[in-house]
């Protein structure tokens, strides 16, 4: 459909754009940068922080650049004497509501607000100060988010984030008048409430009113405890990021500077989720193949299809909003959570030390991983398997602080054991990995050939698109698989949760034949994930995404069932995929909830 | 099934369940039940597959959507200028005395909730009164005890 170009002038400058575009993005054209808070690629138009706003000749009032769309013959200006003294009063005026502690404030040198008003110079606090009228107690009940409503200034991109991304709404806009808020139904505690604890909100939030809790000091106090003996391990989407709290381009694979990094910091071995990401793949696919053997040549009674379990706030979504459907979840426990309990078992008995004085810290992009660290189940090792979940930011924040020079460092690599992995591993980060992987495994189990892609790169599984839908034939079958020969695999991938419930809609009402989902909760997989650098949207995601697809490629191994450590482990510790070992250390269950 | 979902399914049906149907279904739970519950506001939800978060968001933007319990009478006395001006304290004191409940606050027996609202569009006839839905302008000290007598006694 070809679009009208509407001729306009922004300052003084001429500029032919598509209709519809908005000032905004017509100044962004020309290189002119408009200050915005409320504004965020990812979610619709709000409209309502005003720092936006531009003079439009003949126009009275001052529009907001980011809610209006251009007309011809428009003469705009985005700095004018008019437009700074009404920005800084705006930006006055919402600092007058807000806490603005920035010394000790988590969010400090990564906040927007903060960001312009250094800009402007702005703190004569010329408005009353309101903070203290309104200043409520910060909300710490969940074990992932972080609520400080003495922060927030109220634009809502965590409201549109939640409810257009997430299909939860666990926030609202509440309350009216000076009294309006954002929170939680009944305002009650966040971890009271039907929240995935994905982080998103805190991704988007230009301020530090939602943060994730963050355990930096509590990481270093065991560090630096001679009685601990402290292992780290790092998700695979982790590797694609941290560059950028350095000032790196999104994408930058610096696996080997953050290994460096974190043998710097004082961790006593550096490990890998890529290994028990691997060893999920192990688990999962067996699980798969099971599943359909039992539907198929059984004739069980047997539920399908079965769903990833990798994404701690997509389970939770499930167990609030689909209870009926848990059986669907494959009962494997996230790559995180099985490498705890190996960590306390199998790796403890290797290295000779005690269980007791062992402290499990996992850096991840997700702060769902926080809350799922803190399940009731997740203590297969007899003591709380993960101890400790940090996000990408956080960190990024411990190595600003203990003065390494990440760009410098040189590469090192993993400890072993539990420290191997393949290109199967790493794709997890992105949106289609885990299937991507599995399918590598299981197509090679069943037929004991590779899956029919060129270099095999699943590449329908790949991409950004919401909903994502692949078929795959099984060939020539191996005698003890005959069952499935001929047989197309079907597999869907959905990623962001609104994109989960599309799928779920479709089980639910009987009219999906599918034989294995995946489902992520955050847009783009775990590269998108609620830990990760600020600021995300779907230019950086996909330059992560990138950068996870060419670690795969780089990898000399690339199918989970080639790493020799998994191998290891099933002949001296595991004996069997499914078997008992993994059905007391692996697999879990799960917990129907309430959706309110 | 609980009665509360039962008034919000019989209200949905004969509403809708879409988006804009959020509103009369409140109105009426509030007609019924004088204010809107923890389980109403759930019930409403999921009759139409809403969040709660957002039902109770809108439902605490609307002074007239109670979320908190109110009595079978709800009195509301103007408190803007006008009706200020023209003695809306003294109606308020009196009411306060006559049921021996505070600004703010319920009755013990259910009956009666005595509450300020914002303009009601009667400065020309200061100072008004509101109970439920009837308007009474033009008011004393007197004549509200008077008017609230004659509710007492209808019960």
């Amino acid at each position: 459909m070809s679009k009208y170009k509407v001729n306009l002038k922004i300052n003084n400058i001429a500029v032919s754009v598509d209709e519809g575009t908005t000032i905004l993005e017509a100044a962004r054209q020309l290189n002119f940068t408009i200050p915005t808070l409320c504004q965020h690629d990812d979610l619709c138009v709000a409209g309502n922080c005003r720092v936006c706003v531009v003079e439009q000749k003949g126009a009275r009032l001052l529009p907001a650049s980011c809610a209006t769309p251009v007309s011809e013959g428009m003469e705009i200006q985005t700095n004018s004497l008019k437009v700074r003294q009404a920005r800084k009063h705006i930006v006055e005026l919402l600092l007058a509501e807000h806490n603005a502690d920035c010394t000790k404030c988590f969010k400090s040198g990564y906040c927007e607000l903060q960001d312009i008003s250094n800009d402007y110079r702005i703190g004569d606090h010329i408005f009353l100060d309101l903070v203290k009228e309104k200043d409520k107690e910060r909300d710490i009940s969940s074990p992932s988010i972080e609520k400080d409503d003495s922060k927030c200034i109220r634009c809502q991109r965590c409201v549109r984030t939640c409810d257009s991304m997430q299909y939860v709404s666990a926030l609202a806009v509440t309350h009216k008048g000076n009294n309006m808020r954002i929170s939680t139904f009944m305002d009650k505690p966040m971890n009271d409430v039907v929240c995935t604890n994905c982080g998103q909100c805190i991704n988007r939030c230009p301020t530090a009113a939602l943060t994730e809790r963050n355990y930096i000091d509590e990481v270093f106090d065991v560090i630096y405890d001679p009685n601990k003996f402290v292992v780290v391990q790092t998700a695979p989407a982790t590797r694609v990021a941290i560059g950028e709290e350095f000032g790196m381009e999104p994408g930058s694979r610096v696996t080997g500077k953050m290994v460096a990094a974190l043998r710097r910091l004082g961790f006593d071995k550096v490990l890998d989720t890529d290994f028990t990401a691997d060893l999920t793949i192990m688990e999962e696919g067996t699980e798969l193949l099971t599943r359909l053997k039992e539907a198929l040549v059984d004739g069980k009674e047997v539920a399908l299809p079965m769903l990833t379990s990798c994404s701690p706030g997509w389970i939770k979504f499930q167990e609030h909003m689909y209870p009926d459907l848990l059986d669907n979840l494959s009962t494997c426990k996230s790559p995180q959570q099985m490498f705890g309990p190996l960590a306390k078992t199998y790796y403890a008995e290797k290295i000779n030390k005690n269980p007791a004085d062992m402290v499990v810290v996992s850096i991840m992009p997700c702060t769902a991983k926080k809350f799922e660290a803190e399940r009731p189940e997740m203590r297969g090792s007899g003591y709380k398997d993960v101890d400790y979940v940090l996000t990408t930011r956080e960190l990024g924040r411990m190595i600003h602080q203990a003065g390494i020079e990440f760009e410098k460092l040189e590469d090192e690599k993993y400890d072993s054991i539990l420290g191997e992995s393949t290109g199967a591993a790493v794709i997890f980060g992105s949106t289609g990995g885990v299937m991507e992987a599995a399918l590598r495994t299981a197509y090679e189990i069943v037929t004991g050939k590779e899956v029919p892609f060129t270099n095999i790169n699943i590449k329908p599984v790949r991409g950004m698109e919401g909903v994502k839908e692949a078929s795959v034939k099984i060939k020539d079958a191996k005698p003890e698989w005959s069952f499935l020969e001929g047989v197309d695999v079907n597999v869907a991938i959905a990623h962001g949760l609104v994109n989960a419930k599309i799928l779920m809609d479709k089980i639910k009402s009987g009219e999906a034949n599918y034989h294995f989902i995946e489902i992520m909760a955050c847009p783009g997989g775990c590269i998108g994930g609620g830990g990760q650098p600020m600021p995300t949207n779907m230019e950086i995601r996909k330059k992560r995404a990138a950068g996870i697809y060419e670690e795969d490629e780089a990898m000399v191994l690339r199918k989970s069932h080639e790493n020799a450590e998994v191998t290891e482990i099933y002949k001296s510790f595991l004996h069997e995929p499914l078997g008992h070992k993994s059905h007391d250390l692996l697999h879990t269950h799960y917990t129907p909830r309430k959706r309110q | 099934m609980t009665r509360i979902e039962e008034l919000v399914k019989e209200q949905a049906d004969k509403h809708g369940r879409q988006r804009t149907s959020l509103m009369p279904i409140l109105q009426a739970v509030v007609g019924s039940e004088h204010y809107l519950s923890e389980d109403a506001l759930v019930a409403i939800a999921r009759e139409l597959d809403l969040s709660s978060a957002d039902v109770f968001g809108t439902a605490t933007f609307y002074t007239f959507l109670d979320t908190v319990p109110r009595g079978k009478y709800v009195i509301r006395v103007c408190k803007t200028i006008t009706c200020h001006m023209k003695g809306k304290d003294e109606v308020i004191g009196a009411l306060e005395d006559m049921l021996k409940v505070k600004l703010g606050g319920t009755t013990t027996d259910g009956k009666f909730s005595l509450l300020q609202a914002n303009c009601l569009g009667w400065c020309h006839k200061g100072p008004v009164m509101l109970v439920n839905d009837e308007v009474y302008p033009e008011i004393s000290a007197e004549k509200a005890v008077e008017i609230i007598g004659g509710y007492l006694k209808k019960g």
